[in-house]
């Protein structure tokens, strides 16, 4: 599904990928984890299409299909999904507005016919359930005075509604309080099958415990040192980061 | 080069004439502006003496004045004695069919969501029987006649409903006001008047656009509504259709006064030429006097604009709170895009006791595009317990724009309550990104950003109007971010 070879980024010249090779197969969960300033967000971002990380080499290929060429709207269709970090503000706009408009431009870009408005609330009301949030926030702006929680569980709901087939889950475990990552952990289990794949992305393995990966990566200074499987994960909570650095 | 341009130009080339030669089919006067000018618009308009006389006093003391330079506009002088003061409304030649139309024009029409018969009646297209304007205009006209409301344009009334108009005249706006506002005043050409009876809540929306000739605005318009003692209207002016019009200069008065209980809302929506997007030239000059006076106790008047049109827009909506308990209100939408520059915003004067204002006011400057929000709220003497929310908020697309706010705020009473707020943002690379990444292309999130930021303003308009300014603003923002 996802094939990233020696891929090499950065921003104004600072190289902070340095030969990122990665493959995710359908209906695999790989997560990535790292310190700070790793290269983890900057992955996610080059897999998304920010506009302002420079690739200088290497390739990313979704379904066979370069994505380095894309806009990022057009990645999106394409079935691939970001949970930010921060995921960000606009007031003024109706959340139940945005999402209908994101989701009827994915039906649009299939050839299918657009949501009505009826529909559409029947369909988020199941959802919303999903991840245990109340009917209040589809009246609200985009994550306008949500707390970083609701944010969090904002996006899971966005990605519950738009169906990827790759989803990108950029530290959505943080800022969450046990309860809200179990919410937010069963919503992404629930929705896992053999054909969505998934690229978690954390500081702990906290999340990696409800989640389960298939294959977990560590990053150092822009490149994977070690993957693994869960047994790594519990091998970093214990010994930290250090012992993997040259 | 831009036709309108051309006319312009071609205008301003004529050389002047002394003496009137009318030309019977044409019935347009040379350029020029002077007292024989003016006898002779109000003998072509068949006017009463006191009326020739009112527009002489204002022309003599427009002489006396000086253009305005405190603006933030900058444009080139205007040479008033190339401006053509007459020009009767001609029939324009009907066109058969849409197919007719410049297809620019329609693709426009349609990106506004416009229906097709409207668009035939926009278009000067010959409409259908079944939907003839006429007979929805009579349709109209009974039912308003029915509650006693007086909707007609303004030469129907000097002529049927003198002692009406003798008393307002140049009460809101007198003929010294400012300088376009004594120009007006001294050449103006036709407009509407609306007089609600005492206690009648007009039965549905006035629009201009329902008006016989509306479409033929002309260059200075002359408004005045009057509700009687507990009556309540709704007044729109405008239309999101783009207008083109061969005078590039506007300057227009609205007068409103509202007695003991009344309440107007009047809404604008202003889609004028621009100008070239690439050069600005040729857009429309508008510069507006429009005012209200809550004359009497627990009076209301409501100013709704959304102002996207025009090369220039110097225009400042107000509100005298003169009796007890009134309440001014001014919602406000300004957009400037491309070469375009508005300096708009309001002024409150609070007289009364207990008066209160509100002031919403959304700018958004796109392209080179230069917007300023200026504004006054004065609490006098009198005017125990004046409250004033102002609200200013500014959004900036791309980095060659400009938004500026000047508020002036002057109280003379202690017991005065003011708040006033005033943001400045940026569209943002990680909002559009976010929008991106959900598979919405950055044009359709700008606007969709734009109409979040205008949501409080577009909420005061009537649904209708709503819908189509969302519209408007999608439209007028194209090509904004490239």
């Amino acid at each position: 599904m996802l094939e990233i070879k020696n891929l090499h980024a950065g921003v104004d010249g600072k190289e902070i990928l340095k030969g990122i090779s990665l493959t995710i197969n359908p209906g695999e969960l790989h997560a990535i984890m790292g310190r700070n300033g790793s290269g983890k967000s900057t992955l996610a971002n080059v897999i998304t299409g920010r506009d302002q990380y420079d690739v200088t080499s290497g390739s990313v290929t979704y379904n066979g299909v370069d994505l380095l060429d894309m806009p990022p709207e057009d990645r999106a269709l394409a079935g691939i999904f970001m949970s930010f970090q921060y995921p960000v503000v606009i007031p003024g706009v109706n959340n139940t507005y945005f999402l209908r408009t994101s989701l009827n431009a994915k039906l649009k870009h299939q050839g299918l016919n657009e949501i009505n408005a009826a529909d559409f609330m029947r369909l988020i009301r199941e959802k919303l359930k999903l991840v245990n949030m109340d009917e209040k926030y589809l009246s609200r702006a985009v994550n306008d005075g949500f707390s970083g929680g609701e944010k969090k569980r904002n996006e899971i709901l966005q990605m519950l509604t738009l169906e990827p087939a790759l989803s990108i889950l950029d530290e959505t475990d943080s800022g969450l309080d046990i309860d809200a990552l179990k919410i937010v952990a069963e919503g992404v289990n629930n929705f896992r099958n053999s054909e969505r794949s998934f690229l978690a992305i954390t500081h702990y393995q906290r999340l990696l415990e409800y989640m389960k990966p298939d294959r977990i990566h560590v990053l150092i200074d822009g490149k994977i040192v070690k993957s693994g499987d869960m047994t790594l994960a519990h091998e970093l909570e214990e010994k930290g980061y250090s012992w993997l650095e040259s | 080069m831009d036709k309108n341009q051309q006319i312009i130009d071609s205008a301003i080339s004529q050389e002047y004439e002394y003496g009137f030669t009318t030309d019977i089919e044409q019935e347009t006067i040379p350029p020029g502006l002077n007292e024989d000018v003016i006898r002779l618009i109000s003998s072509k308009k068949d006017e009463p003496e006191w009326l020739l006389d009112w527009r002489l006093k204002a022309y003599n003391q427009w002489l006396k004045m000086d253009e305005p330079n405190w603006s933030k506009l900058n444009y080139p002088n205007i040479d008033f004695q190339a401006i053509s003061y007459y020009a009767a409304p001609k029939e324009k030649e009907k066109l058969k069919s849409l197919d007719e139309v410049d297809p620019e024009l329609l693709d426009t029409y349609n990106k506004l969501g416009i229906p097709l018969e409207e668009q035939k009646m926009l278009a000067n297209v010959a409409v259908d029987a079944v939907f003839d304007s006429v007979s929805v205009t009579t349709t109209f006209k009974e039912e308003l006649e029915k509650h006693g409301v007086i909707f007609c344009s303004f030469s129907e009334a000097v002529h049927n409903h003198p002692e009406i108009i003798k008393k307002y005249l140049g009460s809101v706006v007198p003929t010294t006001d400012n300088y376009f506002a004594a120009l007006n005043s001294a050449v103006f050409s036709d407009g509407s008047f609306v007089y609600i009876p005492k206690g009648v809540r007009c039965p549905m929306e006035l629009s201009t656009y329902f008006r016989i000739n509306a479409a033929n605005t002309g260059q200075f318009e002359r408004t005045l509504i009057v509700a009687d003692e507990g009556s309540h209207v709704s007044y729109l002016e405008g239309c999101t259709a783009p207008m083109r019009d061969e005078n590039q200069l506007h300057a227009a008065v609205v007068e409103l006064v509202a007695h003991k209980d009344a309440e107007i809302k009047y809404s604008t929506v202003q889609n004028w030429y621009p100008g070239d997007p690439k050069t600005g030239k040729g857009g429309i000059y508008n510069f507006v006097t429009k005012r209200g006076t809550c004359l009497e106790v627990n009076s209301k008047i409501s100013w709704t604009q959304v102002e996207t049109g025009s090369a220039l827009t110097w225009k400042y909506p107000s509100c005298i709170l003169k009796g007890d308990n009134s309440i001014g209100e001014f919602y406000s939408v300004a957009l400037s895009n491309n070469f375009q520059q508005a300096d708009t915003g309001t002024k409150m004067i609070h007289l009364g006791k207990n008066t209160k204002s509100t002031i919403i006011s959304k700018g958004i400057s796109a392209g080179k595009g230069q917007n300023t929000y200026r504004g006054g709220v004065k609490i006098m003497k009198g005017a125990e317990n004046a409250r004033n929310y102002s609200q200013c908020d500014s959004i900036l697309i791309g980095d060659e724009c400009g938004a500026h706010t000047f508020p002036y705020i002057d109280v003379r009473n202690p017991s005065a309550q003011m708040e006033h707020e005033a943001s400045t943002s940026r569209i943002g690379e990680d909002q559009l990104f976010y929008c991106n990444q959900r598979g919405i292309s950055t044009e359709d999130a700008v606007s969709m950003i734009v109409n979040g930021f205008c949501k409080d303003v577009f909420n005061e308009l009537p649904m209708e109007f709503a819908v189509e300014a969302q519209k408007l603003m999608e439209v007028s923002l194209e090509g904004a971010v490239g």
